[in-house]
C-alpha cells in the first residue's frame, strides 16, 4: 500500500484545510459584523485588539467556557449528535473543491484539491443532504416546541430548494459534461464562450437557491428569531451552540465555493500557469466576493412569510429552472 | 402565476433596495465612540443640576426656597440662613445653608430653573449619573456648586 500518497499526504491536506476552515468562519463572522455595520451606517465591532480582530477569539472563548445545559425530557444522545451531525458535513464538503492547480513540494506533485473524484457534484448534494439530519434531529431531540417548528421548516425548505439547485445543476453538467469539480474547472473540451454566458444567465436563480439551501436571510426561516426564539437551537448552548453557528458559516463557505467552481472558473486567473500559488489567492478572492454578496443580500432584503418562500419556489423557480435546463440541452446538442 | 411584468417589477424593487444599502455602504458611519469621543447635545438640553456663582466668587443662591417649591416631585430641599455682614456667601440676606438634590426623585423637567429669581440653579449637560451606591444619588451643595466637565459638545439648536 503506497502509504505517502494514499494516508499522510491526504491527511495533512485535511488537517489544514481543517485549520483554514474554522480560522476562515471565525474571521467570516468578523467579516459579517463589520460589513453589516458598514451597510447600517455604524462601524461594527471595534473594541477587542485593532478594528475588532480579537472578537472571534473572544466569541470562541466565551462560548467554550459557557455552562452546558441539556434541558430535561430530551433524548440525550440525539441532542448531542445533532451538532455533530451538522458539523461533519459542513466540513465534507470542501473535500472536492479544488483551490487550485497542482503545486510541487520536496519533488512531488501536489493537486490542491483534498480527493479528486469523479462525482465532485453529487459528493456535494449527498453531504449536504446529511447535513440537514443535524438541524432536524437537534430541533427533535430538543422536546421544545419552536425548535421542531424549526426543524420541520428547514426540512420543508431544503427539499424544496434542493430541486430547482438540482435542475440547474443538471444544465450547467450537461455544459460540461462532467460531475468532477476538477475537469469543470479545467475542461479537457474548452467550453465555448457562448455557453459560459449562457451559464452565467443562471446564476441568479443559483444564487437565490443557495440562500434558501444555507438558510441565510432573507430564507433563514429555521431560526426566524421573531417567530421562532431561535428555531432548531432553541435549547442549544455553550459549544453545541457554536457548533451550529459554525455549520451555518460553513454551509456558506462551502456554497459560495461550489459556485466559484461552477461559474466563475475556480482558481483560474491571469497568470495562474506561472505562478501556481496565485490559484488560491484567486480562489479566495472569489469567494470573499461572493461572501459579499451575500451579506449585501442580508442587509437588504427582509424577509418573506414562509408560505411566500415555498409558493415562490415551486410556482417560480421551479418552472424557471425546467425551461432553463431544457433549452440548455437543446442547445448543447445542436451547438 | 405572476405574471411577466411583475416579476419584472419586483425585480425592479429589489434591486432599488440594494441600491439603497449599497450608498449606506459609502457613507460615513453615524456612530459616535462615546466614552472616548463626546455627544453632542442641544444646547437646552437638561441633565444634571448645577448652582451657580457671580464671577467675584459669591453664591447666586439666596435660599429663596422657590425651587423647592416649585418642584413637583419634592426632590429640592433648601435650608436657608441669614448671612453674615462681613463674610457673606451670596449678594442677598439669606445663603442656602442646606441645599440637597435627590437625582431618584428628579424627573429632569426644569422647573427649578425658571422658577429660580437669580438663575441660581440651572439643568447642566453632564448625563453621566451612574453611580455605585444610592448615596451618590443625593447631591450635596458641595458637589452642585463644583459640577465636573461634561463630556458633550454643544449643538446649533
Amino acid at each position: 500500500m503506497d502509504w505517502i500518497n494514499l494516508v499522510i499526504i491526504p491527511a495533512i491536506k485535511s488537517i489544514i484545510l481543517v485549520i483554514v476552515l474554522l480560522t476562515g468562519f471565525a474571521y467570516l463572522t468578523w467579516f459579517e459584523r463589520k460589513l453589516i455595520g458598514r451597510f447600517q451606517q455604524r462601524i461594527g465591532p471595534n473594541r477587542a485588539w485593532k478594528f475588532g480582530l480579537g472578537h472571534p477569539i473572544a466569541d470562541a472563548l466565551k462560548m467554550i467556557f459557557k455552562e452546558e445545559t441539556v434541558p430535561s425530557y430530551t433524548d440525550k444522545i440525539l441532542f448531542v449528535l445533532g451538532p455533530a451531525l451538522a458539523i461533519a458535513p459542513a466540513l465534507l464538503i470542501f473535500a472536492v473543491i479544488p483551490v487550485g492547480p497542482s503545486i510541487t513540494l520536496f519533488g512531488k506533485e501536489i493537486p490542491l484539491v483534498v480527493s479528486n473524484v469523479n462525482i465532485g457534484i453529487l459528493w456535494v448534494l449527498a453531504v449536504t443532504g446529511i447535513g440537514t439530519y443535524g438541524v432536524i434531529l437537534g430541533g427533535w431531540a430538543s422536546n421544545n416546541k419552536y425548535s421542531l417548528l424549526g426543524a420541520l421548516r428547514t426540512s420543508s425548505q431544503m427539499l424544496s430548494y434542493e430541486l430547482p439547485m438540482g435542475i440547474l445543476l443538471i444544465a450547467i453538467l450537461l455544459v460540461y459534461g462532467t460531475l468532477n469539480l476538477n475537469q469543470i474547472v479545467t475542461p479537457i473540451v474548452p467550453v465555448p464562450w457562448y455557453l459560459r454566458a449562457w451559464l452565467l444567465l443562471a446564476f441568479p436563480v443559483f444564487f437565490i437557491t443557495m440562500l434558501a439551501e444555507t438558510s441565510r436571510k432573507p430564507f433563514d426561516f429555521p431560526e426566524t428569531e421573531n417567530e421562532l426564539v431561535a428555531g432548531f437551537q432553541t435549547e442549544y448552548g455553550s459549544i453545541k451552540f457554536a457548533l451550529y453557528y459554525m455549520t451555518e458559516y460553513l454551509h456558506i463557505l462551502g456554497a459560495c465555493g461550489v459556485a466559484v467552481t461552477l461559474f466563475f472558473g475556480g482558481w483560474r486567473g491571469p497568470f495562474v500557469d506561472q505562478v501556481p500559488i496565485l490559484g488560491p489567492a484567486y480562489f479566495v478572492a472569489k469567494v470573499l466576493a461572493l461572501i459579499f454578496l451575500f451579506i449585501w443580500v442580508s442587509a437588504s432584503v427582509p424577509r418573506p412569510r414562509y408560505d411566500q418562500l415555498l409558493k415562490f419556489c415551486w410556482t417560480f423557480l421551479f418552472p424557471l429552472s425546467l425551461v432553463y435546463m431544457a433549452i440548455t440541452a437543446v442547445a448543447v446538442v445542436l451547438l | 402565476m405572476s405574471s411577466v411584468s411583475d416579476v419584472f417589477q419586483g425585480i425592479g424593487a429589489i434591486a432599488q433596495g440594494f441600491g439603497v444599502t449599497l450608498n449606506a455602504l459609502f457613507q460615513k458611519p453615524l456612530t459616535v465612540q462615546y466614552p472616548e469621543e463626546p455627544v453632542a447635545v442641544y444646547p437646552r438640553f437638561r441633565a444634571r443640576h448645577e448652582l451657580r456663582r457671580y464671577e467675584n466668587g459669591l453664591e447666586r443662591c439666596i435660599g429663596c426656597m422657590l425651587c423647592e417649591a416649585a418642584c413637583p416631585t419634592g426632590a429640592i430641599h433648601v435650608e436657608a440662613a441669614e448671612n453674615d455682614p462681613a463674610n457673606p456667601v451670596s449678594p442677598g440676606e439669606r445663603y442656602a445653608s442646606v441645599y440637597e438634590v435627590n437625582l431618584m426623585r428628579c424627573v429632569f423637567c426644569g422647573d427649578c430653573e425658571t422658577a429660580c429669581p437669580v438663575e441660581a440653579i440651572v439643568l447642566g449637560h453632564d448625563f453621566e449619573l451612574a453611580v455605585s451606591s444610592r448615596d451618590g444619588f443625593l447631591l450635596k451643595k458641595e458637589a452642585l456648586l463644583n459640577p465636573k466637565v461634561p463630556n458633550v459638545i454643544v449643538r446649533a439648536e
